[in-house]
């Protein structure tokens, strides 16, 4: 394709301007030579946070509690205040070479050749057709980014009665928004044996919601058109299933990352998260790309993906500078009940990945679990935790257990005590 | 809205879809006054927007009947109206595969077949050349047909062509209008709708699904339909390397059977189920069609059902115990029918045209005298894949820059193409009809990152398009040198 010209040429290039691709300019713009430049498909800088209109943000990385715009704000102030620059309404499109884009934004269409670049495209629920929940095509079904996107930014309704499916933090998080515009929540259905957001949350939530919560419980059917009328259900312990008068669906988790890019780029990508490999650098397999964020762990809070981009600039900055990691890494792969773990490249020389920790993804609740590290099948590091590994929400391990890794034997895996 | 209920058309159409769309536009190039009906609020918004969008050979079909006559022109006739037009088509090619050897043995004779419907370019392959066109088809392919010219097509963009030409040729298209019954008085026909009563002195029923009703209306009892339900399931444009050909199975008794073809948008479909419904209007997916779906995609390409679903729908299509089209002109009762077109009718929409104009012209019962006055056809907005999309074009970003703001992040449609749809001959009036001329929200996020900035988008009927882009934003800006 054709652009007029145009040529950007930034030291470091940051696709994607939510809470770790922002944090990330934060970081680096002070600390490399030239231009650190983030380009935002949408029109506001600021991400996720931007719609989700209730306190809960900023805990881990700026020590505050407080609401999601205003977090993506602080976190843009940040950026610009340190010197990066960022485009909105521009949206890379495809790759131009190795770490060059093009990009489409109403000024034109550029591209944009960088020495690193770093992808922060995040992540999103997944939709009904992805989820093949079967029925009728009725008005009236969103996922959550979709509502908020709604009620927040356009300030636009929904209807009167909600079924939510799934029961994890950003459930309760469209319930909010839900309640916001009274439309009331007349389910929560989780496919879980127990709502699996922190209980802190839930059990209140479920008082403060007058909600329901099923568990063990699926969507089988969406009925009614053109507006949604009602949903299935099923017990997926007994089979038995019912019909919930609904005008309004919202399909909550479920999330897979925004890779597009990634794949497109030639990034090694894990098959059950969908996300780009990366090691605890987080380095992708390509050189020069790096990638961070929800991308990486679909999903943990705004907090800790900001963490991500706050860990980064180190590592970018020493490539900049003509470091390149030695050798091949060993791959980390995670065991049942775990769906997968991030970082899974592992190198003996690597700096420990960000906050410390690996970030895993649960099927199924365990309250004290006892980790395990096995390599060649023998269990080589055991560590029981006090905190549950539960679905809907990344359960977090201490990397310092890889200190016992064996780097002259085979690949490495993560799961629970037998 | 235009007086109906003191006007005598010559000519009310039943049905927006492709062939009555494609008719009202033939009919339209004599001097006569031409009504273009449809039950729904949009044009092809029945059988005609949801099926496997393939531009045939007719190369599997009935050899000797009129629709083998019909596909034939048909695609030849559509691929030269779509590079007047713009219409997206890939001449992608086909490989019909053989699982067994009952299947394989019936390829030869589907080669005959083809001779006989006038495609003699089929070629029986072996095995290993099956794997070297399609590198990802499952285990177990016997041996194959490839059939070099079948086509994928953008349905949406042909039936709205075509109906935009009818328009712009001074055809008046009623929407709304479901024709509960009628009355003849004196040469014409009154056509009482929901809303209002049409008159006109001859009709053409083109009402796809609804076509045996309205035949009956006329006092016929020759054709029954029975909506046959293809549940499909599309998936992701990250998929399309994995089929740039259509994967045909060898055609059963139920149909076609279930394929895998690249679509013009980029992505991979899988379908459809047969499955033979009562209810008209029942488009609803199912676990079953689901269930069954996934299992032939698993023999067919496994590798398919490791990506993203973006999309799952079902289509009607007019299944009829009429064994072929049904195209007829009563001159008595002045009225014309053209039913039992199945899904082939997308190919062959505009050759039907021609044929009901040559059975019109024969009959001698109606004068049709050309005009010489005729606009040219209009050039559509391109939303297939393969060609340059307007968000890829840096010159008419440079011009307009609505064109440079993405709104649907998943399909990259622009500002500006969904305002110019409000200025289309035919505008939509509902996200879907947005849906069908721009892809806005067809994408993978199903309107997570979108949905409310299309929705605003419609209601201001494209308006918002045009505002500032973001005026409160203290962001730098690009120099974009002019």
């Amino acid at each position: 394709m054709s652009t007029n010209g145009t040529v950007l040429t930034p030291t470091v290039l940051i696709i994607g301007a939510g809470p770790s691709g922002l944090r990330a300019a934060a970081e680096l713009a002070p600390r490399v030579s030239g231009e650190v430049l983030v380009l935002e498909r949408e029109s506001v800088a600021g991400g996720i946070p931007r719609h989700s209109d209730h306190p809960g943000y900023g805990i881990r990385d700026m020590g505050k509690f407080i609401d999601g715009p205003k977090y993506a704000r602080i976190l843009r102030e940040q950026a610009t205040a340190a010197g990066a620059r960022i485009l909105t309404n521009a949206m890379v499109t495809d790759w131009a070479g190795e770490r060059s884009v093009n990009v489409t934004m109403p000024d034109g269409r550029v591209r944009v050749d960088a020495e690193v670049v770093i992808l922060a495209t995040g992540a999103r629920e997944r939709p009904r057709p992805a989820r093949l929940i079967p029925g009728d095509r009725g008005k009236g079904v969103y996922t959550t980014g979709h509502l908020q996107n709604i009620i927040h930014l356009k300030h636009g309704k929904v209807g009167k009665r909600a079924v939510i499916v799934g029961a994890e933090l950003v459930s309760w998080s469209a319930a909010m928004t839900l309640k916001h515009v009274k439309c009331k929540t007349v389910l929560m259905a989780t496919e879980y044996p127990k709502a699996d957001a922190y209980r802190l949350f839930s059990g209140p939530g479920k008082l403060f919601f007058g909600t329901k919560v099923a568990t063990r419980t699926r969507v089988t059917r969406i009925i009614g058109k053109p507006n949604v009328q009602g949903v299935e259900i099923e017990n997926i312990d007994t089979g038995q299933r019912r019909i919930v008068d609904c005008d309004t669906v919202i399909l909550t988790g479920d999330w897979i990352p925004d890779n597009e890019l990634a794949r497109a780029a030639g990034v090694d990508i894990d098959p059950v998260s969908k996300s780009p490999l990366v090691d605890a650098a987080l380095r992708t397999n390509k050189a020069g790309i790096f990638a961070i964020g929800n991308m990486l762990h679909p999903v943990d809070t705004a907090d800790v993906a900001a963490l991500d981009g706050a860990a980064v600039g180190e590592h970018v900055v020493n490539y900049l500078r003509g470091d390149r990691p030695a050798g091949a890494p060993l791959t980390l792969t995670a065991d049942a009940p775990f769906r997968w773990v991030a970082p899974a490249l592992l190198r003996q020389h690597d700096p420990a990945p960000p906050r410390r920790r690996l970030l895993l993804r649960s099927d199924t609740y365990v309250p004290f679990p006892e980790v395990v590290l096995r390599q060649n099948g023998a269990v080589i590091a055991r560590k029981r935790l006090w905190w549950p590994a539960a679905p809907g929400r990344v359960f977090r391990v201490p990397s310092s257990m890889l200190s016992q890794i064996n780097w002259n034997d085979g690949a490495v895996t993560i799961g629970l005590a037998n | 809205m235009s007086n109906t209920q003191n006007k005598t058309y010559d000519v009310a159409v039943i049905g927006a879809g492709i062939v009555g769309s494609a008719i009202a536009r033939k009919l339209a190039g004599y001097r006569l006054s031409v009504a273009l009906l449809d039950a729904r609020e949009d044009v092809g918004d029945g059988t005609s927007k949801a099926n496997t969008a393939i531009l045939h050979t007719g190369f599997d079909a009935k050899p000797g009947t009129l629709e083998s006559r019909m596909v034939h022109e048909g695609y030849h006739l559509l691929s030269d109206y779509a590079k007047q037009t713009g219409i997206p088509v890939e001449h992608t090619g086909a490989i019909l595969v053989a699982w067994d050897d009952e299947q394989r043995d019936a390829l030869p004779g589907l080669k005959v077949k083809a001779e006989q419907n006038a495609y003699a370019k089929t070629e029986i392959i072996d095995a290993a050349e099956i794997y070297r066109l399609l590198p990802h088809l499952g285990e177990g392919a016997l041996a194959g047909l490839s059939v070099p010219d079948e086509s994928i097509i953008c349905t949406w963009t042909t039936n709205l062509a075509l109906a935009t030409e009818a328009v712009q040729r001074g055809t008046e298209l009623l929407l709304r209008r479901r024709v509960a019954s009628i009355e003849r008085v004196d040469g014409v026909t009154h056509l009482y709708t929901s809303i209002d009563r049409i008159s006109a002195r001859w009709v053409i029923n083109a009402a796809g699904l609804g076509g045996d009703t309205i035949d009956q209306l006329f006092g016929y009892d020759r054709i029954h339909l029975t909506p046959r339900r293809g549940e499909l399931l599309v998936y992701d444009k990250q998929a399309r390397p994995l089929a740039d050909k259509i994967v045909l199975p060898v055609p059963t008794a139920l149909g076609k059977g279930v394929l895998v073809s690249p679509t013009i948008y980029g992505n991979v479909m899988l379908g459809p189920t047969a499955e033979d419904l009562t209810d008209r209007t029942d488009t609803g997916t199912s676990e079953s069609g689901f269930a069954f779906l996934r299992g032939k995609g698993e023999k067919i390409m496994p590798k398919l059902l490791e990506e993203e679903v973006t999309a799952t729908y079902a289509g009607l299509r007019a299944a009829s115990d009429y064994p072929d089209y049904l195209i007829e002109v009563d001159t008595e009762q002045q009225y014309v029918i053209a039913g039992g077109i199945r899904s082939t009718g997308l190919t062959s929409g505009i050759a039907v045209a021609e044929y009901v104009d040559e059975l019109l012209r024969a009959s001698g019962a109606i004068q049709l005298v050309e005009r010489g006055d005729l606009p040219e056809p209009p050039h559509m907005p391109n939303i297939g894949e393969a060609f340059v999309r307007p968000y890829q074009d840096a010159a008419r970003i440079a011009e307009d820059p609505a064109y440079g703001k993405i709104v649907c992040f998943c399909e990259r449609v622009t500002a500006g193409e969904i305002r110019d749809t409000f200025s289309s001959p035919i505008p939509p009036c509902t996200l879907d009809g947005l849906r069908r001329r721009t892809r806005a929200q067809n994408g993978r996020c199903q309107g997570f990152f979108c949905g409310a900035e299309v929705s605003e988008l419609l209601e201001s009927r494209g308006k918002s398009a045009n505002a500032p882009v973001n005026p409160k934003a203290k962001v730098a800006s690009v120099e974009v040198p002019k």
